[in-house]
């Protein structure tokens, strides 16, 4: 059974201007076959929430913990949270260029599983990931996000969430930006792998569009770097009414993240 | 990439466009008007300051500059297939100098002072096996003169491999005569020790419609100049250079290209990419494009990419295009120097590969596009593994 569980958590980045604090002290506890769903409006610090968890050099953590089956996220390098379970869907994939996406995934999965996966397995079996996901075995051959859309870029992210097979996924606004039928092939592909075993789901998004083919289970409001309400998927329905306007003062309305 | 402007890493300081453009203090002279001469007298000893030296540590040329002697013999071994003629030729040889004249004291140091010479005729209208020449120097402070000519007949088609290694102080000049139509594809490999000096004049002369792939490939030595010129025959013309230089700790690599594009529908393309590591690691590309007013319809891009990886370490980069005439087809280049983008290096990291290997596959992938165009299989693995030995020097 895995568990993250992010406690008082303040991160600050810094800017030209100085440290500014963008996490204002975010609990949040998530267990093994549950879906979270944050949502917020732009600014609010929920991507600031992923980069922060996943170790981006540019976040800095003032104070509060995270911990993943109680083992101190944030004492671990970027790449052993990986290997520990941790994975983000980034909003902006980065291109590699001359790495194959190929090369790649078999990098990342043999770190991540331990061992080289068994070649003849291996490479079906990333051809049945990517098929599932409607991707061109072309993409196998190209360079890391290199040139890819939008919308292929985020078929990859979910890609390797299926080969990666993390404890926790955190999937940062993967809806944005993509049509209606990449929409649901995304999201049959986060569906695949919530099935396939005890694993986490934190779906953060502006929308409420992802959350008619993903069901979560909690719906969290964010707002000026906190979790501002909590509730369950009816939660959902009353932002997709009201909007965020309630949880945003004028002063908030501008502030980065 | 991460794309630094730091003005004179960067050298746009000394970045001219078109011929009337003057950067600088000193006054940047037409392409056009550069010096050239078989006599090495009919050139000053340079002191240093001048534009084509200023980036060299004269004092670790070993006098090549200044009238060094020859003290020994670098030795040239020829591998090469049934129809490919290699002869051994004195000075006299008629065939010589036919491709281009030295444009610096040192290659006509080395024009005047060699006394052999090495002539590869290539076949025309045939495809052979590729042809391998080794160069070894001289030895530990021996200095050695060269030449070496490469002929490839009309419809030729061939690649040559010519790899200098070992120790000492050479100079040369490199002939490539590129006839109507041929296909000519070199490789040339400096994977000198640690204590060679190697400064080479290319000159390659391409005939109607001749295709000429020069690949430059620069990881040993302590000094390397290489000075690749490329002039057109004939209208048709296609040439790409490409480079690929990894710099160590106290090494100086500098790679001169020139492209004289003095005849019409030719087209050229210029890509060299380079690594840099520990204190003193210095390189230097000059990338010279002259489009002249004859050469209507010329197509040309030029291309330096330079990633440093370590503290301490220099690149200048320092791309020239003049342009003659209006009447072309395009013409552009870029050049940046970095360092290893942060964002890369976390997002393969964030899929679970330990930071070392993440940044071998960035600076693989990085010199990727230069090594999949090296189509003999063998230098190519033996490339990939001279990289990965780079790399593991640092432990990057």
């Amino acid at each position: 059974m895995a568990t993250l569980e992010i406690k008082d958590l303040h991160v600050s980045v810094n800017t030209d201007e100085g440290s500014k604090e963008i996490l204002k002290g975010v609990d949040l506890t998530i267990n093994a076959g549950e879906t979270h769903a944050i949502m917020g409006p732009n600014g609010s610090g929920k991507s600031t929430l992923s980069y922060a968890i996943a170790g981006h050099p540019k976040y800095e953590i003032t104070s509060g913990s995270v911990l993943l089956d109680g083992e101190s996220v944030l004492e671990m390098t970027v790449d052993e949270r990986a290997r520990a379970g941790l994975f983000l869907a980034m909003q902006y994939p980065v291109e590699v260029p001359g790495v194959s996406m190929s090369n790649f995934l078999r990098t990342a999965a043999t770190a991540v599983r331990g061992e080289a996966p068994k070649l003849r397995h291996w490479v079906k079996e990333v051809k049945e990931a990517m098929s599932d996901l409607d991707i061109d075995p072309a993409f196998a051959e190209r360079s890391v996000n290199e040139g890819f859309s939008g919308g292929e870029k985020k078929r990859h992210e979910i890609l390797q969430l299926g080969l990666l097979q993390p404890k926790i996924a955190i999937l940062d606004e993967t809806d944005s930006g993509l049509d209606v039928d990449a929409l649901r092939v995304v999201s049959e592909g986060v569906n695949r792998y919530k099935q396939s075993g005890e694993v986490g789901v934190m779906l953060i998004t502006h929308y409420t569009r992802i959350l008619k083919y993903i069901s979560p289970d909690f719906v969290h409001v964010f707002a000026n770097g906190r979790i501002a309400e909590s509730g369950g998927p009816e939660l959902a329905d009353k932002l997709e009414a009201e909007g965020y306007v309630k949880y945003i003062g004028k002063a908030e309305a501008a502030s980065v993240g | 990439m991460a794309v630094t402007t730091e003005q004179q890493q960067h050298g746009l300081t000394a970045h001219s466009h078109g011929g009337a453009e003057k950067v600088g203090t000193a006054p940047v002279s037409s392409r056009a008007d550069h010096f050239t001469s078989f006599d090495v007298n009919a050139f000053e000893v340079p002191g240093g300051r001048e534009e084509i030296w200023r980036f060299t540590p004269m004092k670790r040329l070993a006098n090549l500059h200044d009238g060094a002697e020859a003290t020994g013999t670098a030795t040239v071994e020829v591998k090469a297939s049934e129809g490919v003629s290699v002869e051994t030729v004195g000075r006299d040889d008629q065939r010589l100098g036919v491709a281009g004249t030295p444009g610096d004291r040192v290659a006509a140091q080395a024009w005047t002072s060699f006394t052999e010479a090495t002539v590869i005729t290539l076949p025309g209208d045939a495809k052979v096996e590729p042809t391998v020449v080794t160069v070894t120097g001289a030895g530990v402070g021996e200095v050695a003169y060269g030449h070496l000519q490469v002929h490839a007949r009309q419809f030729a088609e061939a690649v040559v491999v010519i790899d200098h290694r070992g120790s000492g102080v050479y100079a040369d000049n490199i002939e490539f005569v590129v006839e109507d139509g041929a296909h000519l594809t070199v490789v040339a490999i400096q994977d000198w020790a640690d204590d060679a000096v190697h400064v080479s004049s290319h000159h390659a002369k391409l005939g109607r419609d001749a295709t000429f792939r020069h690949t430059v490939i620069t990881l040993g030595g302590s000094v390397v100049r290489l000075t690749p010129v490329v002039t057109y025959g004939g209208r048709g013309g296609d040439a790409e250079l490409l480079g690929l230089y990894f710099a160590d700790e106290g090494q100086h690599l500098e790679h001169r290209t020139f492209v004289d594009h003095s005849a019409s529908n030719c087209r050229s393309n210029v890509v060299y990419k380079g690594a840099l590591q520990g204190e003193g690691a210095h390189t230097v590309w000059i990338g010279d494009v002259l489009i002249r007013a004859a050469a209507e319809g010329t197509e040309t891009f030029e291309l330096n990419r330079n990633l440093v990886l370590t503290d301490g370490a220099r690149a200048d980069s320092v791309p020239n295009l003049e342009i003659e005439t209006g009447e072309i087809e395009g013409a552009g280049h870029a050049s940046a120097t970095g360092r290893f983008d942060d964002e890369q290096l976390f997002y393969l990291q964030a899929r679970g590969i330990p930071e070392d290997q993440a940044r071998r596959l960035v600076v693989r992938g990085f010199f990727h596009e230069i090594l999949l165009k090296i189509t003999v299989p063998e230098v190519r693995e033996r490339l990939e593994a001279a990289i990965e030995a780079e790399l593991e020097a640092v432990g990057v």
